[in-house]
C-alpha cells in the first residue's frame, strides 16, 4: 500500500527523522495562510499523489511570494497529474503539502528495502541524490553503497558511519545520519513497511539532514496488524476496478488491451496474458480468481471485466485443481444472466470435472466457445477481439 | 528415486483440525501419503510424558480422520517418528508454526500459507539459517513424488509417476507442466512448488541440485516469473553443474513494471526481475526456453 508524502513526513516526524518544516491543506486559501504562518523568503507547493516524477510536469513548484503560493496552489488543486508513472489519465490533486525553502548544499539519496538475495533488510544510500536510483546504479555502480541488516543483531553504529563516510558526511553529521538511519529502521519494523525511500535527502548550508521528500510502502500482508496505516489509504489515488476487485477477494490488475481474462492463479494468470500477446492480441486485465472460488467471486469477476468498455471478447482459463470447472462453469452463466453480455466468451476448462463444466456451458445456449486447449483459445479469442 | 519425499515418508499436519487442514489431509489420505498425525495446540494428548502416567483424558486426546492429534509438534515428532510436516495455519500464526516444526526436528517443513508479513519471514528465515532442517515454500502449492507421497494442495489425479522433475514458483503453472508431461507419457519424479512470496525456503538451485543428484529424474521443467534473480542465479548454476536437459518456462511478459501479479514476490521493481532478462539469462546459458505455457510438454520430449 502507497500513502502521501505528507502522511510519510508525519510518520518520519514520529520518528526523529528530520524534515523540512510544512503542513498538508486542501484550499488556496489554506495554503496562503500557511506560508505566512512558516514565515520566509520562499517556500514549495507539492501536489500530493501517489507518483513520482511530479517535478518534471509541474507538481512541485517554488514560489517566492504569497501571492504565487495561492496562484499555484489554485492551478493545481482540482487537477489531474499526469507523470510518467501515472497513466495517461493521471492522478487526482486533492491536497498540497506547503514547505518552506531551505538553502541546499547537497542532495543524497537513502533507502531502506527488503532485498530478495540476501534475505536482509538493506540500505541504499548514494551521494548521487535527487536522480533515479536506477540509472546511477546502471551507470555509476560505484557511487552506491549498501549494508545489510541482520534481523537478530538490529542495525549497528559501525553500519551507520560506514554510510556516513560513504556519502562525506562529517562530525556531528554522523551522528545525525545514525539517529535518522536508527529511526527509519524502527519505523519499517514497527509498521512493517515494504520500501522506504528519501529521495532527496538534503544538506543544507547549515549542514543539517533533511528529508526533503518521503516515499513509504506497506506490506500488504501485515496491513491487518496496523489499522492506522491501513486507514491512511487513499482510494482516489488508486484505480477504481482495482479496489472493487480487492472486495471480493480477486486480484485484479487494469492494463491497457481489448480482451479480457479471467484465470485461477497467479502464474497461470501473467501466462494467460503472455499467450494471448503471443498470438496478436493485448490483454485488458490480470485476474486471478483464486484458489477456493465460488460461483459467487466467478460472476463478480466476469462483471468485473465487462464493465471495461474496451473489452471486445473475453478469456477464461481455468486449470482446475482444488478449483472444479464445473462451478466456474455455474459462475460465468450466472454472470451472464446477470449482466448483458454482447462480446464473445472463450473457455477453457481442464483438470477436475472439465467435462461437467463443459457441458453445463453447452447445453446453457448461451453464446460460449468452448475451446479444447489452451493455444486454441488463444487463437480464438484474438481472432475474435480483431473482427468487432 | 525421487527427491526429499517417498512413500516412506512419515508427515504430520500443523492446522490438522482447520477447514483447510482436514480438506487437504483427507486428499492427501486418499492419495496414499503416511500421513500420521496432526497438531492443533488445545486439542491434543500430551506425548512428553508416558501415556499410562497420564489421567485417561489427558492420554486419549482427539482424533482426526482416525488419526492422533497433538498439542505440539515435539508430542507428535516423538509419537509418530514424522520427519515432515505440512502448515495450513493462517497467515500471522504461520512463522511460529515453522519455527515450531524446526525446534522439533522436523526435517522437511511445506508451508501452503499465503499472506504472510514478509518481515516475519526475515526472521524464520535468520533463524533457519543455524539449522539444517528445509523449507518449501510458503504461499505453494506443496511437493508431490507421484504415486508415493502428496505433502500440499496439488490434485493428485493430473499425476504419472515417470521421470521428469518439475520445480516452479507458480501453483496453476506446475499443474498446467505436470499434465503437459503426464500427456506425452513422460510422467514426473518429483514435482516442487517453491511458493510465490519474495523472502521463501528452497530456491530454484536447491531442488536443481537434487533433480541431478537423482538417478530417475532424466530431464526437468522449470517455471519461474517475473521478480528477484533465482532464475538469473538458476541459469549459472544449471551451466556448471546440470547436465541433464532443463525446459524452462518464465511468465510475465506482458505484466506492466511495479504492480504485484498477484504473487507478492511477482513485481519488477525499478527495471529488474523482467521477464526478458530472465529468458536471456537462461538461453545464455544454453537452456531450452520455451515461449508458449503450452509448449512446456513437447518440448521436454523433444529434449530426452
Amino acid at each position: 500500500m502507497n500513502i502521501h508524502e505528507y502522511q510519510a513526513k508525519q510518520l518520519f516526524k514520529e520518528y526523529q527523522i528530520p524534515v523540512p518544516e510544512g503542513k498538508h491543506v486542501n484550499t488556496p486559501k489554506q495554503a496562503e495562510q500557511i506560508a505566512s504562518a512558516l514565515g520566509g523568503e520562499g517556500w514549495v507547493v507539492k501536489a500530493q499523489v501517489h507518483a513520482g516524477g511530479r517535478g518534471k510536469v509541474g507538481g512541485v513548484k517554488l514560489a517566492r511570494s504569497l501571492a504565487e503560493v495561492t496562484e499555484f496552489s489554485a492551478n493545481m488543486l482540482g487537477q489531474r497529474l499526469v507523470t510518467q508513472q501515472t497513466g495517461t489519465e493521471g492522478l487526482p490533486i486533492n491536497s498540497l503539502l506547503i514547505e518552506k525553502i531551505y538553502p541546499i548544499k547537497r542532495e543524497l539519496y537513502l533507502s531502506l528495502v527488503v532485498d530478495r538475495s540476501s534475505q536482509r533488510l538493506m540500505f541504499i544510500a548514494s551521494a548521487a541524490g535527487g536522480m533515479d536510483i536506477e540509472t546511477v546504479a546502471h551507470e555509476t555502480p560505484e557511487r552506491i553503497i549498501a549494508v545489510y541488516v541482520h534481523p537478530a543483531a538490529g542495525l549497528q553504529g559501525y553500519q551507520c558511519r560506514k554510510v556516513g563516510f560513504a556519502l562525506g558526511l562529517k562530525g556531528a553529521q554522523l551522528g545525525e545520519l545514525e539517529k535518522l538511519m536508527t529511526g527509519l529502521y524502527q519505523l519499517f519494523l514497527a509498521k512493517d513497511a515494504s520500501q522506504i525511500e528519501i529521495n532527496p535527502l538534503i544538506e543544507t548550508d547549515s549542514g543539517e539532514l533533511l528529508a526533503l521528500d518521503a516515499k513509504i510502502n506497506f506490506d500488504d500482508n501485515a496491513l491487518a496488524l496496523h489499522p492506522e496505516i491501513a486507514a491512511l489509504q487513499d482510494p482516489e489515488q488508486e484505480d477504481q476496478k482495482e479496489n472493487e476487485a480487492q472486495q471480493f477477494g480477486l486480484n485484479y490488475i487494469t492494463l491497457s488491451g481489448n480482451i479480457g481474462c479471467m484465470v485461477n492463479g497467479a502464474g497461470l494468470a501473467m501466462a494467460t496474458m503472455d499467450l494471448v500477446k503471443l498470438k496478436g492480441g493485448l490483454p485488458a486485465n490480470f485476474l486471478d480468481v483464486g484458489g477456493g472460488t465460488t460461483v459467487e467471486k466467478v460472476a463478480e469477476a466476469f462483471k468485473l471485466i465487462l464493465s471495461d468498455p474496451e473489452v471486445k471478447a473475453v478469456l477464461v482459463n481455468i486449470f482446475g485443481g482444488i478449483v472444479q470447472c464445473d462451478v466456474i462453469a455455474q459462475g460465468i452463466l450466472a454472470a451472464v444472466e446477470q449482466v448483458h453480455v454482447t462480446v464473445p466468451v472463450v473457455v477453457r476448462l481442464e483438470g477436475t470435472h472439465a467435462e461437467q463444466g463443459r457441458e453445463l456451458l453447452a447445453k446453457s445456449g448461451v453464446n460460449i466457445v468452448a475451446a479444447d486447449d489452451l493455444e486454441h483459445a488463444a487463437e480464438q479469442v484474438v481472432a475474435l477481439a480483431k473482427g468487432r | 528415486m525421487s527427491i526429499l519425499i517417498n512413500k516412506h515418508t512419515k508427515v504430520i499436519c500443523q492446522g490438522f483440525t482447520g477447514k483447510q487442514g482436514t480438506f487437504h489431509s483427507r486428499q492427501a489420505l486418499e492419495y496414499g501419503t503416511q500421513l500420521v498425525g496432526g497438531v492443533t495446540p488445545g486439542r491434543g494428548r500430551s506425548g512428553s510424558l508416558p501415556l499410562a502416567t497420564l489421567p485417561p483424558s489427558m492420554a486419549v486426546g482427539e482424533s482426526h480422520l482416525g488419526l492422533p492429534v497433538f498439542d505440539t509438534v515435539a508430542d507428535a515428532v516423538n509419537n509418530t517418528g514424522a520427519t515432515a510436516s505440512v502448515i495450513y495455519v493462517p497467515p500471522f500464526y504461520a512463522a511460529d508454526a515453522i519455527l515450531e516444526a524446526v525446534d522439533a526436528g522436523i526435517k522437511l517443513i511445506v508451508c501452503i500459507t499465503e499472506g504472510i508479513p514478509i518481515l516475519q519471514m526475515l526472521r524464520v528465515k535468520a533463524a533457519m539459517a543455524e539449522t539444517s532442517a528445509l523449507l518449501i515454500g510458503p504461499n505453494c502449492p506443496g511437493i508431490i513424488t507421484p504415486g508415493e507421497c502428496k505433502i500440499g494442495i496439488m490434485p493428485g489425479n493430473i499425476h504419472l509417476p515417470g521421470s521428469i522433475g518439475i520445480v516452479s514458483r507458480s501453483g496453476t503453472l506446475t499443474y498446467e507442466s505436470v499434465d503437459q508431461t503426464t500427456k506425452q507419457g513422460l510422467g514426473q519424479s518429483t514435482c516442487v512448488g517453491i511458493g510465490g512470496d519474495p523472502i521463501h525456503g528452497m530456491n530454484f538451485v536447491d531442488v536443481l541440485s537434487r533433480f541431478q543428484a537423482d538417478e530417475q529424474t532424466k530431464g526437468i521443467v522449470m517455471v519461474g516469473e517475473i521478480g528477484g534473480g533465482e532464475e538469473e542465479d538458476a541459469a549459472e548454476y544449471i551451466k556448471a553443474h546440470v547436465t541433464k536437459p532443463v525446459v524452462a518456462y518464465i511468465a510475465g511478459q506482458t505484466a506492466p513494471p511495479g504492480k504485484r501479479m498477484g504473487h507478492a514476490g511477482a513485481i519488477v521493481t525499478g527495471g529488474k526481475g523482467t521477464a526478458a532478462g530472465k529468458v536471456a539469462a537462461l538461453k545464455a546459458a544454453g537452456i531450452e526456453v520455451v515461449n508458449s505455457p503450452t509448449d512446456i510438454g513437447v518440448a521436454m520430449k523433444g529434449c530426452l
